[in-house]
């Protein structure tokens, strides 16, 4: 009986074995993904567009995208353009500035200090424009961190103290940028009302401000053409940089990775370029024009240095009944 | 030294999703995280398609390029780590990454992100190779322990293979060869800038 069973598993499994198996030939005919989509086909199709993308079953959309070759097209321009025109903004206007020194040395009061002085900004003027710049200035440093300070920083100070500092470099630019859009709207709406262009504009631009040559000084009211162009520059700069600013700091508003992607290119190449205009501020309000400082400082400014740069609007401040120069209290002329 | 990468033959997936939940129990990968997920091309309609993707450990990685603070590093077998110590989460590699393998966990205000979290290979991270600190930030270190990533270790169809790339290219071919067709490595020429010719 046992011989029996044995012999009848036998011949059922050689009958299956040989009902079974197709010939190796027709196998290799048969491909069941002949038709679903190649790689290469979806790639070609892509055309420059944003990505290979399908369904995904886990709830996170952002998963969807398969391949996005493009986006090694960001990491160039992020490395490449954008870094090397950061590099040319910041240098450049450092060339610039200290061939301009070295040229005209510091602009003196031709006059010389008279001793009287007139509020040329107010509280309110002062504390927006130092809102803003003093965010600016943090905001600038921390975002030049993120271009430099791998290259710069980081050999410097070491792994362990440059990510540390880049965590508060991060924290800092995420909320200042709100303090430098107050110091932005407050700025706006001090001084939008004497930065329009006006025709004694274009008087100053052909003297070339009078910043090439000793003694010559071209009319100007409160703002003159040069301080309109560092006006504008920082109000549609600062405008360009909050808005794209606002975008990445939530990403959820501005739509998907390719926004992001564009949002932080704007940032990063505006930032570089009023930086550099503002660094050009600075150095013409502090080390590079005697008297220029006070404006901001105290608010006081000397007469004689607001008759030479802002003649027409010390005109317009000697004609108001309210007008009274007095004794600048640090250097007080000798009572007689 | 072997060049690790990983394959995903893609006329084998099932969309089973396996690769992701072995992954994500692996190495305790927080909610809302993924750092393995699978990707259905044209889904419901004939033709459709599934690939597993995860980090590829691209040669020349973009992410590693504009990392601000330098937090990548590759090690000798080729994979693309990370530092969580030093990375401060600005965003820049995801959107630099051609695979959306950088991710990362929702903390504190706007929309900051926190460290950045992504497929180790299995490989863990800088810190001393299967410690505790180790495995709480980028989970467990099966490379170390001599084991390929657990995700294509237990794929049930074979269809994700991991290891040394000519290795595993050998063995796909052998498979195109053998059974008349294959859809090529995908990912492989975004990632490493050549394809698995049969």
């Amino acid at each position: 009986m046992k011989a029996f069973t044995t012999w009848l598993f036998a011949v059922v499994a050689l009958a299956m074995v040989v009902t079974l198996s197709p010939a190796p030939a027709e196998a290799q005919q048969i491909n069941p993904t002949a038709e679903s989509v190649t790689e290469d086909a979806l790639l070609e199709a892509l055309q420059g567009g944003q990505m290979v993308d399908g369904r995904v079953s886990i709830p996170d959309e952002l998963s969807s995208g398969l391949i996005k070759p493009g986006n090694k097209g960001w990491a160039d321009r992020h490395g490449g353009l954008v870094r090397t025109l950061t590099a040319i903004a910041i240098v450049g206007i450092l060339v610039v500035l200290v061939a301009f020194y070295v040229m005209r040395g510091k602009i003196r009061i031709d006059a010389g200090m008279s001793g009287m002085s007139i509020l040329r900004f107010s509280a309110f003027e002062r504390f927006a424009h130092w809102l803003m710049a003093g965010s600016f200035i943090v905001l600038a440093l921390t975002g030049l961190n993120l271009v430099f300070g791998r290259s710069l920083v980081l050999p410097i100070v070491g792994e362990d103290a440059f990510g540390t500092l880049s965590t508060w470099g991060k924290v800092a630019h995420n909320y200042l940028g709100w303090a430098f859009m107050l110091g932005l709207i407050m700025s706006f709406v001090a001084w939008i009302a004497h930065n329009l262009p006006d025709k004694v504009d274009g008087e100053w631009i052909r003297q070339g401000g009078g910043l090439l040559k000793k003694g010559v000084h071209p009319p100007a009211k409160k703002f003159n053409a040069g301080q309109k162009v560092i006006f504008w520059s920082v109000m549609l700069g600062g405008a360009a940089l909050s808005f794209t600013g606002v975008m990445l700091l939530f990403p959820d508003w501005a739509g998907g990775q390719s926004d992001w992607q564009f949002y932080q290119l704007i940032h990063g190449l505006v930032a570089a370029g009023l930086t550099a205009i503002v660094v050009a501020h600075i150095y013409i309000g502090s080390v590079g024009m005697e008297g220029a400082f006070d404006a901001m400082g105290s608010g006081e400014v000397d007469l004689n240095w607001a008759r030479e740069h802002h003649s027409l609007w010390v005109e317009e401040v000697e004609g108001k009944p309210e007008y009274e120069p007095h004794a600048a209290s640090s250097k007080a002329q000798p009572a007689e | 030294m072997a060049r690790m990468k990983f394959l995903c033959d893609a006329d084998r997936c099932i969309e089973c999703n396996a690769c992701v939940t072995a992954c994500k129990n692996e190495h305790e990968v927080p909610w809302g995280i993924n750092r393995r997920r699978v990707v259905t091309i044209n889904d419901g309609l004939p033709g459709e398609r599934s690939v597993s993707m995860a980090c590829m450990h691209c040669t020349d990685a973009p992410c590693a390029a504009v990392c601000p603070v330098d937090c990548f590093y590759t090690t000798v077998d080729a994979v693309v780590l990370h530092s969580k110590d030093t990375c401060i989460g600005c965003g820049y590699c995801f959107y630099a990454c051609p695979f959306g393998a950088p991710q990362y966990p929702k903390v504190g205000n706007f929309g900051t992100r926190g460290k950045m979290d992504k497929c180790t290979y299995c490989a863990g991270g800088p810190e001393a190779d299967m410690t505790q600190a180790e495995y709480v930030k980028y989970g467990s270190n099966r490379l170390a322990e001599g084991k390929l990533p657990l995700c294509a270790e237990m794929c049930s169809t074979k269809s994700l293979l991991a290891g040394d790339g000519d290795i595993i290219a050998d063995i796909y071919r052998e498979r195109v060869v053998t059974r008349g067709y294959g859809s090529g490595a995908w990912g492989w020429r975004t990632a490493y800038g050549e394809t698995v010719s049969v």
